[in-house]
């Protein structure tokens, strides 16, 4: 079963999120922001995260940088998931070493399908 | 013989023979007078080599020629000056006291010089025709063979020097004959140097030998110590200034200089010529002191070595070299002097009135015998001043005290040529203070000590005052009473004529010319330059004064070429400024600046550049520096509105960076909720087999994130009101406490759900306000708290403290309070606190920073307390 960690602050999109996952046989671990996942991520290493950018505290960008740091989450993918839509948001976030950057608001069944075809 | 000359000359003045820069050079020859002749050959014999810095003055001079004479010339010839005195007075404005000042100082000078030429011609013609030095004047003038010497110079510069009436005409004559005497005396002087250097002796070696024999040849040789140094320098300084200053130099440099370029040769063949002449003065001397010894007049040793050795007819060669060397210094001398005297002193002073209403033909008559009156008076003068005083003194003495009389002078012509502030007052005081220093410093211990044998003078200074020693004024002691005598006048006239130029500028009319005269380098600017010269007069008035001088003829012609030059038509009535100028330049020439002035003046409206366009002129320049100050002002302020614009920019820069950090927020919480819908509202639609319980709390999430959404709009579009300014306030007088209950009943439901409680102990009090815009600003408050107060213990408490011209309205809570690193930012926009006790945030983020906005609107003010021991406490502090 693959593992994927969503990270966001918005309670009903991780709603949404941790119930279709699970229905599509994921292992789901959540975070409300950067900090929640990093101490997440010392115990588990999850395949796939879902990361939001616009979070209090650590935000995306700087999660994804430390997540870089630590050797054993090499194989780890992550993805963007923001409002932020602008050009130079997803290029920034791509450059950090982002598999995809996807924009809210985002279909789920997408979400999904993506998220297969980068585990695959 | 001369005579002959003259006339040969004037009849042919158009040749080559004479038109030539040879001439020129030796007419400069004038410079040699009896003095050269005889003078230097006794003080080499007495003093050694004391009597080169005579001739060293002028040779070091001629480099500087160049550039000194070339501007003193196309001064000169431009506006038509006739003398030093002309050229002096014109450069301070023409003024008339100037120009006589400048003449009689010549006049003092040259007097002597005169009667030294005099003694000399009687003394060597006792010589010739008795072998006797001392000369026997007991009996008349009219046994004295000196009057008749004198009276013969007098005709013969008379009858030459006063052909025209135009004294800037050449006097090709003259100039012929002192060219001619010039070879002549050379010639003369070099042949009895040769004779005694060759033949009486067997050539120079034989000289020093036996010389060097007799006497201490080392004195002759060498300066005796660095005063002596010292002495030499002035004494060449002062040779150096008199070459140009000298009445007759300058008559024959400037006045009767015919092409500018004979200057080229001049300037190294007049040096050669002083050279030439001194080559055998240092030998004769020598040997006349080896043949003849101390006991007779060195001065006259050429004369008499042949004479000793029965040459009778070498001894009467330099006799006549000596008499032309006289001659010609005479002669240019008083003409000089008689211009300037009529021109300069007499007409101006006293005849000009005379003049304006007789005929051409009475007036150049008149004129001319003035001259001529003038010429024969000064010979006259100085020969009375040579019977009187000059048989006593050497000749070498009295030309130098000429030269120190002449030189005061130079401070006026040289730096007024360079300096454009040097006045006419200055002039003055320079001069005379100049003179006096002469005549106390030189003068009176001559008269004293020379004539009266008064002694305690020289040696004890006047009432034993040793300080005031006329030979060692002020304690130095170590000069020669000429170069001393020099060195004093020089400082005195120097400083004055600085101190007395800066004291004040002069009138228009001075500085004008001043101008002229020291920018003359610019030569084209001096045509019929007017500078500032404003005036107007009838041409006829002008013309009628010209034809009384120049003739109706001549007068037709200069007006003709004036004319044509300027296109002028030839019925103009009024003169302009250039015409006027060119008037008075034509009248200089027959009557001098001074006269020349006075008389077109006398027609003339000159209009003095009153002190109204003076004024009007400082007012103009003080209107530019108020313009200036002006634009000054006006940039500075356009300074300050460029940086104020910067700023402007700067802010609009910042705010709109703020607009779209606001907008892209704005944007993400909108998006925030639509992405929760969309993804609840796509699981449900899809999932068929969703259990019942999961199916609603998804459409529970659409309808919270709904709401959540149409909430943020309205308070986005409500800030957006407040802080533009757009929305209206509804003032009234309300009572504060009801509208405090208001707030609470409308969070009521909540209260009663947490179970927590609500005090409020606030009195009525009435203010004037926007009611509903203030509940809003409660209700947040009060929302908040709930919020953050726990289930059951939660309590709320609301107080009101008044003031007189304020109150204070405090809300207080128990509950989680205000974490320390949010609360600098709480009252901003999108601000939402994570310490929330419900698990999803409600409120927009816009809450507090609409609270602010209103309170504000309202002239009041809300903050929150720090450090609050538990929960969280905001004030509301609004105007009574």
């Amino acid at each position: 079963m693959k593992k994927v960690l969503i990270v966001d602050d918005e309670p009903n999109i991780v709603m949404s999120l941790e119930y279709t996952l699970k229905r599509n046989n994921f292992e789901v671990f959540i975070a409300r922001d950067g900090s929640e996942a990093l101490e997440i991520l010392k115990t588990n290493i999850p395949d796939l995260v879902l990361l939001d950018i616009m979070m209090p505290e650590v935000d995306g960008y700087e999660t994804l940088k430390r997540i870089r740091l630590e050797e054993k989450l090499n194989n780890t993918k992550v993805v963007f998931l923001s409002a932020k839509n602008k050009a130079s948001d997803i290029e920034k976030g791509l450059a950090l070493g982002a598999a995809k950057y996807i924009t809210k608001p985002f279909s789920i069944k997408k979400i999904v399908s993506d998220i297969n075809e980068l585990l695959n | 013989m001369l005579f002959f000359i003259a006339f040969w000359a004037e009849k042919n003045a158009k040749s080559k023979w004479i038109n030539n820069p040879i001439v020129y050079t030796l007419s400069l020859g004038v410079f040699c007078s009896a003095w050269t002749y005889y003078g230097s050959v006794g003080v080499a014999a007495t003093e050694g080599a004391t009597f080169l810095p005579t001739y060293l003055g002028p040779v070091i001079a001629s480099p500087i020629f160049i550039m000194l004479l070339r501007k003193i010339m196309r001064i000169s010839k431009h506006q038509r000056v006739a003398s030093i005195a002309d050229f002096i007075s014109l450069r301070y404005g023409n003024n008339r006291f100037i120009g006589a000042l400048v003449t009689v100082t010549c006049v003092i000078a040259i007097l002597p010089y005169i009667s030294l030429q005099l003694k000399a011609i009687s003394e060597t013609f006792e010589i010739i025709t008795s072998g006797n030095v001392t000369v026997d004047n007991s009996g008349s003038i009219f046994s004295d063979s000196t009057f008749y010497i004198a009276v013969l110079l007098a005709v013969f510069a008379t009858f030459f020097g006063t052909q025209t009436t135009d004294t800037t005409d050449k006097h090709i004559g003259i100039v012929a004959s002192v060219a001619f005497e010039s070879i002549i005396k050379l010639l003369f002087f070099l042949i009895i140097g040769v004779y005694v250097t060759y033949f009486v002796f067997d050539g120079t070696e034989d000289i020093y030998n036996q010389f060097s024999a007799i006497a201490d040849i080392e004195k002759f040789t060498t300066f005796p110590d660095i005063y002596g140094g010292f002495n030499w320098f002035y004494m060449t300084v002062i040779s150096f200034v008199a070459v140009f200053l000298l009445p007759r130099q300058f008559q024959m440099m400037v006045v009767e200089n015919d092409r500018e370029r004979y200057l080229k040769y001049a300037i190294w063949l007049f040096p050669l010529y002083l050279l030439l002449f001194n080559v055998f003065v240092i030998f004769i001397a020598w040997g006349g002191n080896v043949e003849l010894g101390d006991t007779v007049n060195s001065e006259y040793y050429t004369l008499l070595l042949p004479l000793k050795n029965n040459n009778i007819v070498l001894s009467l060669l330099v006799f006549l070299g000596g008499f032309s060397a006289v001659i010609s210094m005479v002669v240019v001398s008083t003409i000089a002097l008689s211009t300037m005297l009529s021109n300069n002193v007499i007409i101006p002073y006293g005849y000009l009135e005379v003049f304006r209403n007789r005929d051409t033909e009475r007036n150049n008559k008149y004129i001319k015998n003035i001259r001529r009156l003038a010429i024969f008076s000064l010979i006259v003068v100085a020969y009375l001043f040579y019977i009187n005083f000059s048989k006593q003194l050497s000749l070498f003495s009295i030309g130098y005290i000429s030269f120190v009389i002449v030189a005061q002078l130079a401070p006026s012509l040289f730096i007024g040529l360079y300096w454009n502030r040097g006045a006419a007052r200055g002039v003055v005081a320079g001069i005379v203070a100049g003179l006096l220093v002469v005549f106390y410093t030189l003068i009176l211990p001559v008269i004293l000590d020379g004539i009266l044998n008064i002694n305690s003078f020289v040696s004890e200074g006047p009432f034993g005052i040793t300080l005031f020693k006329p030979y060692a004024f002020l304690g130095i002691d170590f000069l020669n009473p000429i170069a001393h005598a020099f060195f004093w006048s020089m400082f005195f006239n120097i400083a004055a004529y600085l101190t007395f130029s800066l004291v004040g500028s002069g009138n228009y009319r001075e500085r004008n010319y001043a101008e002229m005269f020291v920018r003359s380098s610019n030569y084209s600017d001096l045509q019929e330059g007017a500078y500032v010269w404003r005036g107007e007069a009838y041409i006829s008035d002008i013309k009628r004064i010209l034809e009384r001088f120049l003739g109706s003829e001549k007068t037709e012609r200069a007006f003709d070429l004036f004319y044509k030059k300027y296109d002028i038509p030839k019925d103009t009535v009024m003169a302009d400024a250039k015409l006027i100028n060119f008037s008075e330049k034509l009248l200089i020439g027959s009557i001098g600046s001074s006269s020349a002035r006075i008389l077109i003046s006398n027609v003339v409206k000159e209009e003095p550049v009153s002190l109204a366009e003076v004024l009007q002129i400082l007012e103009e320049s003080k209107e530019t520096i108020i313009t200036n100050k002006f634009l000054k002002e006006k940039s500075a302020q356009l300074t300050v509105l460029t940086a104020e614009l910067k700023n402007a920019n700067e802010e609009l820069i910042f705010q709109d960076k703020q607009k779209d950090e606001f907008l892209d927020t704005v944007a993400h919480e909108l998006k925030t909720p639509i992405t929760a819908i969309k993804a609840s509202a796509e699981i449900v639609m899809d999932d068929d087999e969703m259990d019942n319980e999961i199916r609603l709390q998804f459409l529970n999430n659409i309808v919270e994130d709904s709401e959540r959404l149409s909430r943020l709009i309205h308070n986005i579009l409500d800030i957006e009101k407040l802080s533009t300014g757009r929305e209206k306030l509804d003032i009234k007088e309300c009572d504060i406490s009801e509208t405090i209950e208001k707030a609470i009943h409308f969070v009521t439901a909540e209260v009663n759900s947490k179970k927590v409680s609500i005090f409020n102990s606030t009195t009525a009090i009435k203010l004037k306000y926007d009611e509903d815009r203030l509940i809003q600003v409660f209700t947040n408050l009060l929302s908040n708290a709930l919020k953050f107060v726990d289930e059951n213990t939660g309590e709320i408490k609301v107080m009101l403290e008044a003031f007189p011209k304020h109150v204070l309205i405090y809300i207080e809570d128990n509950g989680k309070g205000i974490p320390k690193e949010d609360f600098n930012y709480i009252f901003d926009k999108f601000y939402q606190s994570k310490n929330q006790n419900t698990k999803k945030p409600q409120g927009s983020g816009f809450g507090l920073a609409i609270c602010k906005h209103i309170v504000e609107s309202h002239g009041g003010a809300i903050w929150a307390y720090e450090n609050v021991e538990k929960g969280a406490k905001f004030v509301v502090k609004l105007p009574r």
